[in-house]
Formats: C-alpha cells, sequence, structure tokens
C-alpha cells in the first residue's frame, strides 16, 4: 500500500486529508484508485488521455515520476503543482 | 444598474454601475482571485452565474454560484471521452438556449458542450465530436475553438456555431446533425488557388441579429462579413473600416441593421487601428461604417481586444456596449456606442466581457 500525499486545492476534495493509501502497481494505478476513491478529483491530476497533467509534477521517492513509473507498497508519491505561471 | 462580468488571466472580477452616469462601476466582486476565467455568463432566467476557468495545474472546469461572492460548485461532465488521444483545453464561451434550462458551452478542441438543468450537469454534443470531418479540422492561433454559438430566438431546435478554424456549423435538429455554412467565406491566408472552397476558415465571431433571426453577422480573419440567410452564405461587408481585421463583433438587439466591430491593425498587428482605440457602427448592416470613439483613447493606445471582450447589455434603443482589453481596460457606452467612459482600469488582461442589465 503506497502513500500518496496531495496539497491544496486536491487535499479539499479528498475530504479534507493530505495523505491516502492506495493499491497500485503504477503511478497511474494509483491516480485511477485515488479517482475512484474521490471523484471530485477526476480530472484534476489526469486528464482524460489518462495523463498527468502538464503542471502537475508527481514524485516516487522525491524522484520525478510519469504515469508508467512502478511504484513499491512502500513508496511515498506527492502530487505537486509545477513551478510555473504567468 | 448594469452588472459587468469581466472575465481575465487573474480572475473573475463583478463591477456594477449606471452607464448613463458615465463613471466607473463600483469593484463587487472578485472570484477565482489568480485564476485564468476565460468567460462568464449569468443566466438572465435562472440568476445563476457559470464561469470558465482554465487552471495551468487543474485544466478547465465550469463553476456555477447564485453569488459571486460565496461559494461556487464544479460543474459535472465537462470533460472528453475518457481513453481517447484529446484531452478538453479550454471552454471559450457559454450562452444560454432557447430550451428551458438549456446552456451551451464551446471549447477547445473544437467541442460543444449542453446543459439541460441550467449548468450544473453538462454532456458532450456527440454528433459534432463525431462528426467525419473533424479529422481534418485545423486549429487557429488560439487552438481548435469552438468560440460562438448563436441560438435562434423562439426555435430551439435551431443553432449556428463556429469553429477557428473549422468554419460555421449549422443545426435544425438540437444538434443531432450538423452541416457546414461557409458559402462565400474568403481564406486570404491561403494560396491564392485554395481562398474559395476551402474549410479552413478561421471565424473570429459570430452573433445573430434578435429580430431579424436569419441575418448574423461575422467577424474573420480579415474580412467582416453577413449572412442573411442564417448562416448558409455570406457576403463581405467591411469595405470602409480602417482595417477589417478584429475579433469580437457586436449587434444592437433592437436593429437588425445595427453591427458594431473593433478594427485591429492586420493579423500581423494586433492592437487598435491607427493608435486610437474606436468603435466602429454601421447602421445599415455594413454598407457604410462610422468611428465611434468619443471618450476612448484617441492617441497613443494600442490595446488589443479578445474575441469574447465585447459585448451588449439591454434591450435597444439604446444600447449598451462593453469592451476590455488585454491593457485590463474597460470601457462602456450607455448611448449605442456615441459617448464612451472608462468602466474600470488596471485589472488584469482581459478575456471576456458580459453583461447583465
Amino acid at each position: 500500500m503506497a502513500r500518496v500525499r496531495v496539497r491544496e486545492p486536491l487535499k479539499k476534495l479528498a475530504d479534507g486529508q493530505a495523505e491516502h493509501i492506495f493499491d497500485g502497481a503504477t503511478v497511474a494505478e494509483l491516480l485511477r484508485a485515488f479517482e475512484q476513491t474521490y471523484p471530485a478529483l477526476r480530472g484534476w491530476i489526469l486528464d482524460e488521455r489518462g495523463r498527468i497533467r502538464r503542471h502537475i509534477n508527481v514524485f516516487v521517492n522525491g524522484e520525478r515520476g510519469t504515469e508508467d513509473t512502478a511504484v513499491t507498497p512502500a513508496a511515498l508519491i506527492d502530487v505537486l503543482p509545477a513551478i510555473s505561471g504567468g | 444598474m448594469t452588472e459587468l462580468l469581466v472575465a481575465s488571466k487573474k480572475g473573475l472580477f463583478v463591477l456594477e454601475g449606471d452607464p448613463a452616469a458615465g463613471q466607473p462601476f463600483e469593484l463587487t466582486s472578485r472570484a477565482f482571485a489568480g485564476e485564468p476565467v476565460e468567460y462568464a455568463l449569468r443566466d438572465q432566467r435562472s440568476g445563476r452565474l457559470i464561469a470558465a476557468v482554465t487552471s495551468a495545474f487543474h485544466g478547465p472546469k465550469l463553476w456555477y454560484a447564485d453569488d459571486p461572492s460565496g461559494d461556487w460548485d464544479q460543474a459535472d461532465g465537462i470533460a472528453l471521452p475518457e481513453g481517447g488521444d484529446a484531452a478538453l483545453q479550454r471552454i471559450w464561451v457559454i450562452v444560454a438556449g432557447e430550451a428551458d434550462g438549456m446552456l451551451y458551452a464551446g471549447g477547445d478542441p473544437g467541442v460543444l458542450f449542453e446543459s439541460r438543468d441550467g449548468g450544473v450537469t453538462w454532456e458532450l454534443n456527440r454528433a459534432l465530436w463525431d462528426h467525419p470531418s473533424r479529422s481534418s479540422w485545423q486549429p487557429g492561433g488560439g487552438g481548435l475553438c469552438l468560440h460562438s454559438i448563436v441560438p435562434w430566438p423562439g426555435e430551439p431546435d435551431k443553432l449556428a456555431v463556429a469553429v477557428s478554424a473549422a468554419g460555421v456549423w449549422l443545426t435544425d435538429d438540437r444538434g443531432a446533425s450538423w452541416r457546414r455554412g461557409n458559402a462565400g467565406l474568403i481564406g486570404r491566408y491561403l494560396p491564392e488557388e485554395d481562398q474559395t472552397g476551402s474549410d479552413d476558415l478561421c471565424v473570429h465571431s459570430l452573433q445573430r441579429a434578435p429580430l431579424q433571426p436569419e441575418r448574423i453577422f461575422m467577424q474573420f480573419h480579415g474580412g467582416v462579413y453577413r449572412s442573411d440567410d442564417a448562416g448558409e452564405s455570406w457576403i463581405e461587408i467591411g469595405s470602409g473600416l480602417p482595417s477589417d481585421f478584429g475579433f469580437p463583433i457586436a449587434v444592437d438587439p433592437a436593429d437588425p441593421e445595427s453591427v458594431f466591430v473593433i478594427p485591429l491593425n492586420a493579423d500581423s498587428d494586433r492592437v487598435s487601428a491607427e493608435g486610437r482605440m474606436c468603435v466602429y457602427e454601421s447602421r445599415d448592416a455594413g454598407a457604410n461604417w462610422s468611428a465611434r470613439g468619443a471618450g476612448l483613447p484617441s492617441e497613443h493606445a494600442y490595446l488589443t481586444v479578445l474575441r469574447q471582450a465585447f459585448c451588449r447589455a439591454g434591450d435597444g434603443a439604446p444600447v449598451e456596449l462593453y469592451f476590455g482589453a488585454t491593457s485590463g481596460d474597460v470601457f462602456g457606452s450607455g448611448d449605442g456606442g456615441a459617448n464612451w467612459f472608462t468602466v474600470a482600469d488596471r485589472l488584469a488582461p482581459v478575456h471576456a466581457v458580459t453583461a447583465v442589465h
């Protein structure tokens, strides 16, 4: 069971909880499980293609990950807004 | 009293004022602070506000509220089919339909959404999404945006929409089927031999004349056009303007002969024509044009007015007009463009302006 950490506004959409535990072999599987548990999150991290949105960064144990990055049961996944704006 | 919804790069600004006073409006509310708000509409039937917001991080969403200062709820269904090869990029426009509770939203990539419950839930129009020609649609500089939706007063089955750069689309069966409405449009940006008959048509804005619904006016990517047959065919009416390039277009609801445009220098120089901010008006359906700039910056003015940033309010006689620029300035006229005043300045870059009188 890997841990997923989020901040606002995702935290608010996930019952106000910053840390969550899900099963999944890849980042994409974990994030899909996250969305299924909290339907309000649909579309906020992954787009309709199943891709991580362009300005969202996902870190797996502190290293930048992609949808296909493998995760272990002990993994810590951080979902953060990218350093971007205008 | 008029309420103005100014959608900007940094949130939604709500302003209120009396255009007859000719003074800046009061800023009564700001919502979605820091977020790009593409468009906002108050549905006059329900009083509900609907706003399109494109979070740089979390993608495009629609939100609704009764009070702009209160909590906003996310509308459901604003997404493309999952598992495909496309993602929704942006909602460009929201328009009230003719049927009870009906709303439309247009977006990128060339999509139309429909709501039958006043904006709470939405569905993708599948006939347009699945149109066999879609694979050939070309995006304009702003993306493949469905930016104009013009219902037919009293006829909920009839609708015209426009996509940049995939031209005009017409339906007579409430969106169950669509056909093109491009006859007469000329794409000067295409090779000479392809300028007539091409479907790569960069429409910038459509507005229908409410009292003569078969009449639609169009600002094109180089050219101003009028259709007198409900969008089946078009005639060019831009002669007499300092430039026939621009983005928005507005009509007078009380006079189907009246139309207003905001010329920009050219597609290569998208600022107010000749260095002065000016609205041009025709009172004879485009045969003749007159400058209407009293009260607007008259020299060294290089403003850009985007396609959704010009609107009318009221029933006409005279019509109220409002527009905003990417400079953050908003201007208004309470007398059909004869005189203008500054509604607000130093806002964020303006994406869209809508008004309710």
